[in-house]
């Protein structure tokens, strides 16, 4: 059961991220990221990471995704140039970084043991309690120092935003 | 195992049965309500108290011809009325609508009355809902290829990113005092009283929670006085303009459904759920069928105070509902969790 909903939400994810990428209406590769997050949202949710599915969609699907939407819109942009038309070197290079980070994540995949890795499914693991415990205890320092950031770039938000009064 | 499937598809269809009756109910409570309120008599002409009008307008509704205009793009344009309604009618699953435990149904335990009684991530599995809510309206105002569509789907997805960080906000404090996401846990939390007569509902000690919920729940819902994504005088009918037939209809079976979820959430969130003070809930079928009355009851009190509201406010400007939204609402919503946590820390919630 949860090998054929992971391969399901898998292939769901794979296809939507192509479209994401590759289409050439703007709105189209968002909404088909919308697609991807979804999947990746059941995936969690069949490793029995309830609380990690609802926060992706919640934050990725409710928040970032409509605020590219919004300035879509905004922008009312129909189509992009088709793919592979831009420019050569940024091309290349986002192909070699995407093959690393690839390469990366199977090097890791095929080292973990799924003891280390992976989580046994139906585990009480992704609920609120124990990630908001370990988040006050073990990773204390990490989420304060994304707090930080995150203060950070909402400061550069505002002062991008003032307008000068006088 | 075929027991239990059973009675959670009994439980699917009394939700999506109940959901679908209280559309028509609603319209015509809406329109009688409105014109009590403005000194009218609105739709009697149709059966008693024109209580049959929902029908006519529902069977005029399917039979009008469905029209797609030229330049819209046709596969958008068709899926956003289905996201609208699916979204609408899947996130009532983790409501819990009356004091269920203990009972058999077939020899198999029903788990109380709720359709998903495991997911312990409650009330965020609405907002991941919700949040595809957004999507509905802002695909329909693309895909429509009209100005007045398009400027309703970007008022809406800003107002509804705004007001939704102040609904989040605002229920931290429910949250941390009940400690559990699951619904029938909040509800739970609120039984008792203090003091021998004040109901132990969350409204009490965190009315400004109460309040800022309430807010920006009247915003989600796109109700007036911030219904600015559909504002008739300004953009004629905002997203949905170029909808007709059945495809507007589920925007607007989408947009009533919401309300009642909204309702239930006010109920089970702030106003202590099926509880009411002095009153202990038998178990059994009898208590059950008590509590599911005194539920109902409580969710067309706040229905009623949807439509009173809308009749009653007048629209505001959307520069203003920014402001509200970011300068008053999160502000006090922080206030109400700080409050609560300041609280419950020195004991006394």
């Amino acid at each position: 059961m949860v090998t054929y909903v992971f391969l399901a939400a898998a292939a769901l994810a794979i296809v939507f991220g192509i479209l994401a990428i590759a289409h050439r209406s703007p709105i189209i590769n968002v909404l088909s990221l919308v697609v991807v997050f979804f999947a990746l949202a059941a995936i969690y949710a069949v490793l029995g990471m309830d609380f990690l599915a609802a926060i992706q969609l919640i934050v990725y699907a409710g928040a970032v995704l409509v605020l590219f939407l919004f300035v879509i819109m905004l922008l009312n942009i129909r189509s992009v140039d088709r793919l592979g038309s831009g420019r050569r070197l940024q091309a290349i290079l986002g192909a070699l970084t995407s093959i690393a980070i690839g390469a990366a994540v199977v090097v890791a995949i095929a080292t973990l043991t799924p003891a280390q890795g992976a989580v046994a499914p139906g585990s009480q693991g992704g609920t609120a309690f124990p990630i908001g415990r370990s988040l006050m205890t073990t990773h204390l320092l990490p989420f304060e120092l994304v707090s930080l950031l995150l203060v950070a770039a909402l400061v550069g938000a505002l002062v991008l935003a003032r307008k000068e009064t006088r | 195992m075929w027991a239990d499937a059973i009675v959670t598809l009994i439980k699917l269809a009394v939700v999506i049965g109940v959901l679908l009756t209280t559309v028509p109910i609603m319209v015509w409570v809406e329109r009688r309500g409105s014109a009590l309120i403005q000194d009218r008599l609105g739709p009697n002409r149709v059966g008693p108290w024109g209580l049959l009008q929902p029908v006519v307008d529902a069977v005029k509704l399917i039979t009008k011809e469905n029209l797609i205009p030229d330049g819209v793009d046709h596969f958008l344009y068709i899926l956003a009325p289905f996201i609208a309604l699916a979204v609408a009618l899947s996130t009532f699953i983790v409501v819990p609508f009356g004091q269920g435990d203990g009972l058999t149904l077939f020899g198999s335990k029903i788990h109380g009355f709720i359709v998903a009684p495991d997911l312990n991530i409650g009330i965020l599995y609405i907002f991941a809902l919700a949040a595809f809510g957004v999507y509905s309206i802002v695909i329909a105002g693309w895909s429509s290829n009209n100005k007045y569509s398009l400027l309703g789907g970007i008022r809406s997805s800003s107002q509804m990113i705004s007001y939704e960080l102040a609904m989040t906000i605002s229920v931290v404090g429910v949250l941390m005092a009940s400690s559990s996401f699951r619904l029938d846990q909040v509800v739970m939390a609120q039984t008792g009283t203090w003091l021998g007569f004040i109901p132990k509902w969350n409204v009490f000690p965190q009315i400004i929670g109460a309040i800022t919920f309430m807010v920006a729940a009247f915003a989600e819902t796109n109700r007036l006085p911030f219904d600015l994504p559909e504002a008739e005088a300004e953009l004629v009918a905002g997203y949905h303009t170029e909808y007709s037939s059945m495809k507007f209809a589920s925007f607007f079976m989408a947009e009533y459904i919401n309300l009642v979820t909204s309702s239930a959430l006010i109920v089970l969130l702030f106003f202590g759920g099926w509880t009411l003070p002095g009153l202990t809930i038998p178990h059994g079928w009898a208590g059950a069928i008590l509590s599911l009355v005194i539920f109902a009851a409580k969710v067309a009190f706040f229905l009623w105070f949807f439509v009173w509201i809308r009749w009653t406010l007048p629209r505001f400007r959307f520069d203003q509902l920014m402001a509200l939204g970011w300068k008053v609402m999160i502000p006090l919503a922080v206030v109400n969790f700080l409050w609560v946590g300041v609280a419950m820390a020195l004991g006394i919630l």
